[in-house]
């Protein structure tokens, strides 16, 4: 039998209070693709900082080739030959490719040896990239392969990879994935970090899966399904969504020509933006991160105040120049994908963050009602299911999942009492008619509703978004997770260098297509769908 | 070995017992710093922390003393909140006394009592117009409020002297550089006789109500607040933040020129060159030291006017020297910074073999050695999940 290139036995991490990863087992073969496959917070990112010697374990041992090692700090793992690539990019934007390469590597070499390198590298695994280029020139897919030829300069025997997929488009990680098996090929074994099962299942010949910090399973993926992972993984299968076809409603959102210079100096511009969101229908917009995403999302919801009056309609009224308060008083609605910081204020209570958006308990000259405060976050808390220490928990106590259904259920709640602002604030949901019952039709904008979350809490997540739209409010959702746009969303829009796809019907839409358009390739050989798209927006 | 372990939330004992902690650690530096200078330590201390409070009159002129810093303070508390560093209330100060001052000058024996309101409003706005000053400089050309502010302290400096030297310059003053003591009717009423406290106490304990209220029981003081705390979600929820800057400002300056002309037209009673003695940035001390609360503010005012007066009678009785008090002064503020390491921080020790695991719910700080993997976004989160399901 062939020595395991790593082997780990009993590794335990405790973090006050948690217990992080409890004896965990774990074996790599040379040449393996090996996945390890959890949750947010299963225990993964805890154990590959230990084996990159960036955590250090309370008890357990690492063997590396078979000789028992003490992996300090990570220059310790690069000198044994393990290599990372994060999740997050350490590259110096105003610096070029081969200039932030260098910075990693031995001083010995010249600046002009490295390029060369890594032009030969590149070569060797089809990794097209130009050394001399400005990194912020780059997009995120090459910004990654620079990572991956880093990696690999140092000829590592084990590389470990981060969701390495989470910023590529489709066809992007058909490439990577030609890469990584070129890599194991030649005797390099990997360790694939990920959450995404047919991704685990294409790649990787091995895996083993992690919940709650423990090993539950050890398998290989080729034989498995992703029902059976998925049990593995969360212990149950996620409820499946019940979805009921419905007829849209009046234009609620309307987009047009909406242009705008980036305000940020590697923002990404926005080009004549058109998008129409109806009562009773989720418009989804799928598209690698950054490109434009989060330029189009500040102008929608009033944070970004440039845009000229008449490009952003809510409710048949001009809002592009409104401030996101009068936004607010025309029923839109807008949950951002940073939670902390953004969304909430870390060191303030749950109930003082409901100010940010709600005027409920605020009276006469901008008298603060505690006592009505707390007890409308209460209300949000146990209707949520929001895992929180009261409404007066600070909001940076809360895990991710947990703040992240506060924060939709604040706004969900505004969106009912404006949309039904004589019912009771706790009266269920009822039949689409009802959205006009109050004269108003309100909006949610959400960005990114399950990043970081477990996968119940996203799953209660996507059951109030379409609750929300069943009851006859419009609902736009932008995320990077294809997925989940395609289980909650009525129609789809693609974003792809500050560009908007025509839209295109859930059941119409695959996943080559949609990867395709996120390429921005959708003008000349989609004319066709772009015409259908349009008459179905029409 | 010693470590630093984050606290799950910080620790409320902690947020009373750490201005505690540091004012003894205060002391014990001050009694090292008496024994090396070859001074009593015990007369030292007597002479801070006896000597200020031993009798009615000793106390009133401790709150004399405090007045200013606690009017100044409260302001200031409401521009840190708000992420606005106004270091300049100094100059604010004394424009505000320079503006209570022409008010003030032009009563004469026939004059009414209530023109001390007008002095008082020339005050607020004297001060609320040299931090205007900042505030446009800041918000048309984001010029760096901290150097703003603080350069026109000496700016004021200079009108202050131009002024006591040149037009105001009392004529029957035989040349000192002052003007004439101002009329009884400008002068601030006292409270009693036989003290020289006056009616700035009322205001300031006024204001201490005013600011808490402002804070935490108005919209508008929260909107001010989430602007420091966290300027993207101020942005998410639709506060200005333009308005939080003129807001911070013009309260602070405000505040610091109210103070300025209390202090012009109650205990000195005339403009002098000798005004500036440092209230405004003894007043950011202030600031902190009472964690920037209002009823906080009441006693750091308290105890750094404490200072003040122990550094005056250090110099007269112990020939130390004036500088005494901003020793005093920094110590504290120092003491205090890093003892508020405690709140959020708590101190275990523990040896590397047996790390027994602790019962409460709570992080570690990983002092060291995490690298560029603590940058990672859901890092920290991993583990606080996974303790949610188990």
């Amino acid at each position: 039998m062939t020595t395991p290139r790593l082997q780990l036995t009993g590794i335990t991490k405790r973090y006050p209070g948690v217990v992080a990863n409890r004896a965990i087992s774990l074996n790599v073969l040379p040449g393996e693709i090996h996945a390890v496959l959890g949750e947010n917070g299963a225990g993964k990112s805890t154990l590959m900082k230990v084996i990159y010697g960036a955590v250090k374990p309370d008890e357990g041992a690492v063997v590396f080739n078979g000789q028992p090692v003490q992996v300090r700090n990570p220059q310790d793992a690069r000198a044994l030959g393990i290599s990372m690539v994060f999740q997050h990019f350490s590259l110096f934007d105003t610096l070029t490719v081969a200039e932030n390469v260098w910075l990693g590597l031995d001083k010995s070499l010249s600046l002009a040896e490295v390029s060369a390198s890594i032009t030969a590298k590149a070569a060797e695994y089809g990794l097209d990239i130009d050394p001399a280029r400005p990194v912020h020139t780059l997009s995120v897919g090459e910004m990654q392969r620079v990572e991956i030829i880093r990696a690999l300069l140092t000829s590592p025997q084990l590389l470990i990879l981060d969701e390495p997929t989470s910023v590529l488009t489709p066809q992007a990680v058909e490439k990577l994935f030609t890469v990584l098996r070129k890599l194991a090929a030649e005797g390099c074994s990997i360790l694939y970090i990920s959450h995404k099962l047919h991704e685990i299942r294409a790649l990787c010949n091995a895996c083993t899966v992690l919940r709650g910090g423990q090993v539950t399973g050890v398998c290989d993926p080729r034989q498995e399904n992703n029902a059976s992972l998925s049990r593995l993984m969360i212990g149950a299968e996620p409820p499946a969504l019940k979805v009921r076809a419905q007829q849209p409603g009046v234009t609620v959102l309307l987009v047009d020509g909406l242009s705008l210079a980036s305000a940020e100096p590697f923002g990404t511009d926005l080009h004549s933006i058109a998008l129409r969101v109806r009562a009773g229908e989720v418009v989804g917009i799928a598209g690698v991160s950054g490109n434009g995403q989060s330029e189009l999302l500040r102008s929608l919801s009033g944070e970004d105040m440039r845009a000229s009056a008449q490009s952003i309609c809510v409710a048949d009224q001009s809002a592009g120049r409104l401030s996101p308060g009068q936004r607010r008083a025309l029923g839109l609605h807008f949950v951002p994908e940073e939670r902390l910081g953004r969304g909430a204020v870390p060191t303030l209570s749950l109930a003082h963050n409901l100010l940010l958006t709600r005027r409920d308990a605020v009276g006469a000259f901008g008298w603060i009602r505690v006592g009505a405060l707390r007890r409308q976050a209460a209300d949000i808390i146990a209707r949520y299911q929001v895992k929180a220490n009261g409404p007066n928990a600070a909001a940076k106590s809360l895990s991710g999942g947990n703040l992240q259904k506060f924060i939709v259920g604040r706004e969900i709640e505004a969106i009912r009492q404006f949309a039904w602002p004589a019912q009771e604030l706790a009266h269920p949901l009822g039949g689409p008619g009802e959205a006009r019952v109050g004269g108003h039709v309100g909006l949610l904008i959400v960005s990114q509703p399950t990043w970081g979350v477990d996968v119940g809490a996203a799953a209660q997540i996507r059951g109030e978004i379409l609750a929300l739209r069943d009851a006859g409010c419009a609902v736009l959702v932008v995320s990077e997770e294809l997925e989940e746009l395609f289980e909650i969303c009525d129609r789809l829009h693609v974003i792809a260098k500050g560009r908007l796809s025509p839209s295109v019907d859930r059941v119409d839409a695959s996943t080559e297509l949609i990867g395709q358009w996120m390429s921005g390739l959708w003008d000349a050989a989609d004319q066709q769908h772009a015409a259908e798209a349009d008459h179905a927006a029409v | 070995m010693l470590r630093f372990e984050a606290r799950a939330q910080p620790s409320t004992g902690w947020a009373y017992a750490s201005p505690l902690l540091a004012l003894t650690i205060t002391v014990v530096v001050g009694v090292g710093l008496f024994v090396l200078l070859g001074k009593d330590p015990v007369r030292g201390l007597q002479i801070f922390f006896w000597e200020p409070i031993k009798s009615g009159y000793a106390w009133s002129e401790l709150i004399v003393k405090a007045t200013p810093l606690l009017i100044i303070g409260l302001g200031l508390a409401v521009c840190f909140r708000s992420n606005v560093w106004n270091i300049g209330a100094e100059g604010q100060y004394l424009i505000g006394a320079i503006f209570a001052t022409w008010v003030a000058l032009q009563a004469d024996a026939d004059t009414s009592r209530w023109i001390v309101v007008a002095v008082l409003l020339a005050g607020a706005l004297g001060g609320m117009v040299w931090a205007g000053i900042t505030a446009l400089l800041r918000d048309r050309f984001n010029a760096n409020e901290i150097l703003v502010s603080l350069m026109l302290v000496y700016v004021a400096i200079q009108v202050l002297n131009y002024l006591v030297y040149g037009p105001w310059k009392d004529p029957a003053g035989f040349n000192f550089p002052q003007t004439q003591t101002f009329e009884a009717a400008a002068q601030m009423p006292r409270l009693m006789v036989g003290s020289r406290m006056n009616i700035g106490i009322l205001l300031a304990l006024a204001g201490v109500v005013l600011v808490w209220v402002f804070l935490f029981r108005t919209r508008a003081g929260f909107a001010q607040q989430v602007g420091g705390l966290a300027p993207a979600a101020a942005r998410y929820a639709g506060f200005s933040s333009r308005r939080a800057l003129w807001t911070a400002l013009l309260v602070s300056g405000g505040a610091a020129g109210l103070a300025g002309a209390l202090e012009v037209t109650g205990p000195i009673g005339q403009l002098t060159p000798h005004v500036p003695v440092g209230y405004g940035f003894a007043a950011i001390i202030v600031a902190f030291v009472g964690r920037l609360h209002p009823v906080g503010i009441v006693f750091s005012a308290l105890l750094m006017s404490m200072f003040y007066i122990g550094g005056e009678l250090a110099q007269s009785r112990m020939g130390l020297p004036r500088s005494i008090t901003g020793v005093f002064q920094g110590l504290l503020l120092f003491a205090l910074l890093a003892c508020d390491t405690l709140i959020n921080y708590r101190l275990v020790w523990f040896t590397p073999a047996k790390l027994r695991a602790t019962p409460s719910s709570e992080r570690r700080l990983e002092l060291g050695g995490a690298g560029p993997v603590a940058a990672l976004k859901e890092g920290s989160a991993g583990p606080r999940v996974a303790k949610e399901k188990s």
